[in-house]
This record gives structure tokens, C-alpha cells and sequence, in this order.
């Protein structure tokens, strides 16, 4: 039967080479988990409302919960386990969180990282108006969600000074 | 929530992609962004014996200006169509709507042509499709058809692509010297399907009256809602009027039918009177 048949899927993720065979219908979001176990991508609601299991795809925030594995066979992805640099520093998106307390439980926010670490390479001076509809598609039941805003700007502002830092 | 298991396959050209869907129909099924069909597969909503994955076709991947016509490929992203420029210029209307469809991170994947050939009932892009009748091009094993908007809508997320055909491209006309056109729609949350919407596209004639009015609703019906507004004249209060007499909305667990009719009723006043100031200052004046 052909559904029984296994695809070779090459992804790159946080810069390391997978080779992996899965049937079709495994999501992206289940390879990352299960086949790789990089289990800091989140599942909440698996049809894409709450963006827990946001990743970059080629830079691109995407659903992974709405993606086979075999559609994105070939991509260069990005987990919130790539966000860190090697020697553990913590990024600019990540560290904005921890200084504004931007999180409480934690679970949404490998979805909220992703998402606001591609926003702002698109926006790099977001308003406070932006940062909310760049942190519209996902979903956090702790926070009440101000302090992720306060992150998002807090977050501008440090990669800001990063990139000065480095100019000068 | 996972898929159920299909066949699978991921053609590398247009021709491929039509021979796969001949060799799996009736049971076959396209899948381009996914945005829609990924939650009815997790959710087991739908169970295709075979998916043909068109995401390798880069040559589908395409929206431009073209001879009074905008025109997207089947793989064009709703964020690509939304980001260029020609297009905002050449029909606003796609902008305006574009921004309202879901959330941006799902625009990075959806497709434009995809959200118009899911038909959707909620969908923006479905709205504005039937009130600009564009027309949609369908390739098959038997060669390339057209078909206008208003025939192409059959029911509720069914529309008239047959089962071994692939819509490859969507055509909508440009926006005329003396026409405005906005978008205005109520979700329960931002970003969320609309429980009513309304594209309205105004048109004035040399002298700046109002010449014609039609307005497409999305979420009152099983297929996006055309009226002509123009007896109203450019009097928005009496377009309302007008619209909630001629609105048969349902109910459903996100609204009842009085509430969806009275939406159709202030969003038709509040699109109309922005068609109007968007043509009055298009038309210079």
C-alpha cells in the first residue's frame, strides 16, 4: 500500500544534517520531536491556532503543526534550540524574555521566541501597535500578554544596541 | 491529531502534478500551503486516499501585473501577494483583505489560490474573487479551462475544480481611474474567521457622483454574497438598509442570524463610506 512507504527527508535544523526516513504523514512538528528529539518545539493545539510549534523555515515563522516533513524536505529550520548561541548565551528575543518576565509557564514560548526572533528581521523598530499584531496568531493563558509585548520592544532595543556594538 | 495515513506523491512539474491527480481521482487531493487541509487531516475532517504535494513547483510561485489583471500563482503565499507593491497599487482591494486573513505566520504558508479553491464560506479572498469576477484557470488531463467567479462556487467549501484538475492561477481585474473599494469584517478575535465581512468596490462616473456600488459578503451564505448597492446611491445608512434587507445569514455556535444580519448591515455602511473617500481621492478629488 502506498501509504505504507517511507520518504527520505534531508533537514537542516539549528545547522546539523538530518537524514531521516518517515512515512508522509508525519508533521514536521512530530519529526522534530519524536525523530530528533528536540523537544523544545511545542504542541499545543495541533491545527494552528495557538502557535506553540512555531519554527523558522528558510527564516520564514511557520505553523509546523501544518507541515509535513517530506513537504519541507531540503529547508534549513530553525528551533528555539538554534535561538541560543553555542556558549549559551541567550539571544536578544530570549533574553528580552527573562528581563521583562515574559513568560510563566513557559509552554507557549518556544512558539512566541520563533515568532518574534523572524518578526524583527523583517521590523527591526516594531511599535507597540506591531509588536501586538506580530504576537497576534499565538496563543498565551498565563501572561495576559503585556509583558510579552514589553518583550518584543525590549527585544528590538537590545539587538539594536548588538548591532551598534558591532558597528563601532 | 495526527493525519490518517495516504498516498503521497510531489511532482516536479504541472504536467506531473495533473498525471498524479488522474491516477488518484476521484480520491486525490492537492495540497499547496496546507493551511487549510493540515487541521482537517489532524483533526480527521478529511480522509484523501492520496495527496499530491505542489510545493515543487516553483514555477507556480509567481503574482504579477499583467494586461488589467493581477494575476497569482498557485503557490504564491498570501505574505508574497500581500508585500508587492505593483499589486497594492494595481487593485488595492487584495491588500485590504489580505491583511485580515488569519494571522501572519499563517500568510507566510497559505496560498491565495489555494484559500479560493478550498472555498471557504469565512474566506476573505473568496469574497473578493466573486465581487472583482476574476476568473480562475483549471488544468487537467483533457487541457486548460477558465472559469469565471461567478461559476466556479458551488456550496460550501466545494467549488468547481474537478478531481483531476489543478487550479494553477487566479486572474483578478486592476482597479478602474474612478473606483475605490474597502474591506471591513467583525471576528470574535483578531485574526480569527470572521462571523461577517464585506468587500465593497464603488465606482464614480466623470462628474464624482457614484455611478455603481457592489458590495461581496463572506459568512452569510454557503458561497460568498454579491449585491449591487447602487440603488442606494452614495448614501452608506441606505446601502445598509439596502444589504440587511436582502441578507439571509444562519446561525451557527459563533453567532445567531439577527446578529450576523445587523454586522451586514454597519459593515456595509462603514465599507461603503470607504470606498467612497478611497475613490473620491483616487479620482483626485
Amino acid at each position: 500500500m502506498a501509504s505504507a512507504d517511507l520518504w527520505n527527508v534531508r533537514l537542516s535544523v539549528n545547522g546539523v544534517t538530518h537524514d531521516i526516513r518517515v512515512p508522509a504523514r508525519r508533521l514536521l512538528s512530530d519529526f522534530l520531536r519524536h525523530d530528533l528529539r528536540l523537544t523544545g518545539t511545542h504542541v499545543g493545539c495541533e491545527h494552528g491556532v495557538c502557535g506553540a510549534c512555531t519554527v523558522l523555515l528558510d527564516g520564514v515563522a511557520v505553523r509546523s503543526c501544518l507541515m509535513l516533513a517530506v513537504t519541507a524536505d531540503g529547508a534549513r529550520i530553525t528551533t528555539v534550540e538554534g535561538l541560543t548561541a553555542p556558549d549559551g548565551t541567550l539571544s536578544p528575543v530570549q533574553q528580552a524574555f527573562a528581563d521583562c518576565h515574559g513568560l510563566q509557564c513557559g509552554f507557549c514560548t518556544p512558539g512566541f521566541l520563533t515568532t518574534i526572533t523572524a518578526a524583527l528581521e523583517d521590523n527591526p523598530e516594531p511599535s507597540a501597535e506591531e509588536a501586538r499584531e506580530i504576537i497576534g496568531g499565538n496563543l498565551c493563558r498565563c501572561t495576559g500578554y503585556q509583558n510579552i509585548v514589553k518583550a518584543v520592544l525590549r527585544a528590538a532595543e537590545l539587538r539594536s544596541a548588538a548591532d551598534q556594538a558591532i558597528t563601532s | 491529531m495526527k493525519p490518517p495515513p495516504f498516498g503521497y506523491s510531489r511532482p516536479e512539474s504541472v504536467a506531473e502534478a495533473v498525471a498524479a491527480l488522474g491516477t488518484a481521482a476521484p480520491d486525490g487531493k492537492v495540497l499547496a500551503g496546507g493551511q487549510s487541509l493540515l487541521p482537517l487531516l489532524n483533526m480527521r475532517l478529511a480522509t484523501p486516499e492520496h495527496l499530491v504535494d505542489i510545493n515543487r513547483l516553483a514555477e507556480l510561485s509567481y503574482v504579477r501585473v499583467d494586461d488589467g489583471e493581477v494575476v497569482i500563482g498557485a503557490l504564491a503565499r498570501h505574505a508574497q501577494v500581500l508585500a508587492d507593491s505593483a499589486v497594492g497599487r494595481a487593485q488595492p482591494l487584495i491588500g485590504q483583505a489580505l491583511a485580515l486573513v488569519a494571522h501572519p505566520v499563517i500568510r507566510n504558508r497559505g496560498t491565495t489560490v489555494g484559500s479560493i479553491v478550498h472555498a471557504d464560506p469565512a474566506s476573505e479572498m473568496t469574497a473578493v474573487f466573486a465581487l472583482l469576477d476574476g476568473s480562475i484557470l483549471l488544468a487537467g488531463s483533457s487541457g486548460e479551462r477558465l472559469v469565471s467567479a461567478e461559476d466556479f462556487f458551488l456550496g460550501p467549501l466545494e467549488s468547481d475544480v474537478r478531481p483531476d484538475e489543478l487550479a494553477t492561477q487566479v486572474r483578478l481585474p486592476v482597479i478602474g481611474p474612478l473606483a475605490g473599494c474597502a474591506f471591513a469584517e467583525v471576528s470574535r478575535r483578531h485574526g480569527d474567521y470572521a462571523v461577517c465581512g464585506v468587500a465593497v468596490l464603488a465606482e464614480l462616473d466623470k462628474a464624482g457622483e457614484l455611478c455603481r456600488a457592489r458590495a461581496a459578503y463572506l459568512s452569510v451564505a454557503g458561497t460568498p454574497l454579491v449585491l449591487d448597492l447602487s440603488e442606494a446611491g452614495a448614501d452608506p445608512a441606505a446601502a445598509a438598509r439596502l444589504a440587511k434587507s436582502r441578507v439571509a445569514p444562519s446561525a451557527d455556535i459563533h453567532a445567531t442570524a439577527a446578529y450576523r444580519r445587523h454586522l451586514a448591515a454597519v459593515l456595509t455602511e462603514r465599507a461603503l463610506a470607504d470606498a467612497l473617500a478611497h475613490a473620491r481621492e483616487r479620482a483626485g478629488g
